[in-house]
């Protein structure tokens, strides 16, 4: 498999990254180096094989469903580029 | 006396414990080392000088209480990639901008109630994704060895963790924290002659950590010796209720395992890790290294991990697949960066704060990451990769089984290589990918890793040796980690380090 212009174009709008057609066109041949070599995976037959998602062998913890942090509104704003009051701001989104 | 900054970690609690020495100089001498070399090789990013001493100082105050902690005084580099409180955490990306977290990460809060003190914040590959310490917004970290007949070149320290690496070697910090996701503990603790170790996923809390590949990284330490790793280690670990895949796990004394015997141990050799064009060099500090393990009583046998060889191209699908997930929380809305235009749009907001904050590394890693998890590539790539992986682990599984195990660890080179400059790999990505050939089995396996500088390369260069471990058997890789280095004796310093009359730096 290999990326097209137009495939590159759309993967970078997906990922919300913004790209010159010069950066486009370079990119274009660096996915296409990476995925060519980890192409070698389709060789192992993995046929019956359950997918390996987590890196621990335990099985994740199920915890209480109760608020066990909260109320920093302040804290967590504290950080943000742009605010209104409590709220994070950002450009009009609905007209 | 020895130099403040020439003490080990272990040679500086004993020197703290009989009042030959107090933190507050400690501290202080350590800051001035990095005052002085600091400018040259870039291993840290900021320099919290005053609230070491002031912490320092402090720890004075609590062991004449005589309520001193386990790493009580310690002087510490923290890879910026750790969230401190009140101090501005970087992850090496433009992205983060000014962020100072409002709080701190369990595995560093571990370590201030331990009594540690921390000198600032190490540098880093942006976002942890390298292999030589070059992508870092904060510029690269130069090496503090170097190739004995051309001493001007200058080199990677490795990456991601290569602040923290260059802060230990050339005594800028007895110990550092790091993390590990490929290999970015054990490569450049191996590219610059110091230890360094990646515990079991799980055994550290992920928790405050900018996250890179969540189900891959895990954190751990740096230091100068096996115990001092297997020190560090035993404070940093434990169950943390605030990072669901923490392993709720008693947490045992590493640093007795230091001293414990390799004797009838067996260790496995893997044939997979044989390469093509692998150098001379590096084979033969290989069988070196069995040989020390057989003359201090263990056995060593040859194995085989017939899906190694695929562990590259499956990581290099799996990381930047959660990479891309992960990174998606940087929208210039709740933290760091942000790009706008007049009139902009939110998707124009997201996508201009997202171009200018992301390196070229970066964004490689989300557009790969974007496009395998993409509708119509999610079978024939992310789940392929996934279930590769679970064929790695499996490997492993069998020659580590319960039953019938055949080895109770793994030696293996750490790299396939020395440290190179900073000039080379750079045009082509997975050239530069291949560093972690050795390392990254482990990641995908979840398991224990320790680099051990075993030796040096013709040029001078430091080598290290590899052990792999059972999960959370840390402490038989320390034991055999201890093993090779006292087998070793690596005494070798590197061209720049503190108290040493430096070569004419530039």
């Amino acid at each position: 498999m290999s990326l097209d212009a137009d495939t590159v174009r759309r993967v970078a709008s997906l990922a919300r990254i913004r790209m010159e057609p010069a950066e486009l066109a370079r990119m274009e041949a660096e996915l296409n180096g990476i995925l060519g070599w980890v192409e070698q995976l389709q060789a192992v037959p993995t046929e019956g094989v359950e997918p390996m998602a987590g890196g621990g062998a335990v099985s994740l913890r199920l915890r209480e469903d109760a608020v066990a942090d909260g109320g920093k509104a302040e804290a967590v704003l504290a950080n943000a580029p742009d605010r209104e009051g409590a709220y994070f701001g950002v450009p009009k989104v609905v007209e | 006396m020895t130099r403040p900054t020439d003490f080990t970690l272990r040679g500086a609690l004993d020197a703290l414990a009989a009042r030959e020495i107090s933190a507050e100089e400690l501290a202080r001498a350590h800051l001035d080392a990095i005052e002085a070399l600091n400018p040259r090789l870039n291993a840290y990013v900021a320099v919290t000088g005053e609230r070491a001493l002031e912490r320092a100082r402090a720890s004075d105050a609590r062991r004449a209480r005589g309520e001193a902690g386990p790493l009580e005084g310690v002087p510490l580099g923290i890879k910026d990639l750790f969230c401190t409180e009140g101090v501005r955490t970087t992850a090496g990306s433009r992205i983060l901008g000014d962020f100072v977290p409002p709080y701190e990460s369990t595995v560093t809060a571990n370590l201030l109630r331990d009594g540690a003190v921390f000198l600032g914040k190490t540098n880093l590959d942006e976002f942890a994704m390298g292999s030589s310490n070059t992508t870092s917004a904060a510029g690269p970290v130069e090496n503090p060895w170097n190739r004995r007949n051309d001493p001007d070149t200058r080199l990677v320290p490795g990456g991601s963790s290569g602040g923290s690496a260059a802060a230990v070697a050339a005594r800028l910090a007895l110990g550092a924290t790091a993390t590990d996701t490929g290999g970015s503990i054990r490569q450049p603790a191996a590219f610059c002659g110091i230890a360094g170790m990646k515990p079991t996923y799980g055994r550290c809390s992920r928790w405050g950590v900018v996250a890179f590949a969540s189900s891959l990284d895990q954190a751990g330490p740096m230091a100068r010796t096996v115990e001092d790793c297997a020190t560090l280690l035993r404070s940093m670990s434990g169950f943390d209720p605030k990072d669901s895949t923490s392993a709720d796990m008693p947490v045992p004394d590493f640093a007795a395992a230091c001293g414990r015997s390799v004797k009838g141990l067996r260790i496995g050799v893997p044939c997979e890790y044989r390469l093509d064009g692998m150098p001379a060099e590096i084979e033969a500090l290989w069988q070196q290294g069995l040989e020390w393990l057989r003359e201090a009583g263990a056995e060593t046998v040859e194995i085989s991990l017939p899906h190694a060889k695929y562990a590259l191209p499956t990581y290099y699908i799996v990381a930047p697949a959660e990479a891309s997930s992960n990174l998606a929380r940087y929208d210039g809305v709740r933290y760091g960066l942000r790009v706008e235009e007049r009139d902009g749009d939110l998707q124009d907001l997201y996508e201009r704060t997202r171009a200018a904050g992301f390196g070229a590394e970066v964004k490689r890693r989300i557009m790969i990451g974007t496009y395998v998890l993409s509708a119509g590539y999610y079978d024939a790539y992310y789940l392929k990769a996934q279930k590769v992986r679970a064929l790695i682990k499996r490997d492993f599984d069998e020659v580590f089984a319960a039953s019938g195990a055949k080895v109770d660890a793994i030696v293996t080179p750490a790299t396939p290589s020395a440290a190179f400059g900073m000039d080379e790999k750079q045009d082509d990505p997975v050239a530069m990918y291949l560093n972690d050939v050795f390392t990254v089995t482990a990641n995908l396996a979840g398991l224990p890793g320790l680099s051990v500088p075993a030796g040096l390369d013709t040029q001078g260069l430091p080598l290290g040796l590899q052990v792999i471990g059972r999960a959370f058997d840390e402490e038989t890789v320390f034991a055999v980690g201890a093993a090779l280095e006292r087998a070793a004796a690596f005494e070798a310093l590197p061209a720049v380090m503190a108290g040493k009359t430096a070569r004419a730096a530039g």
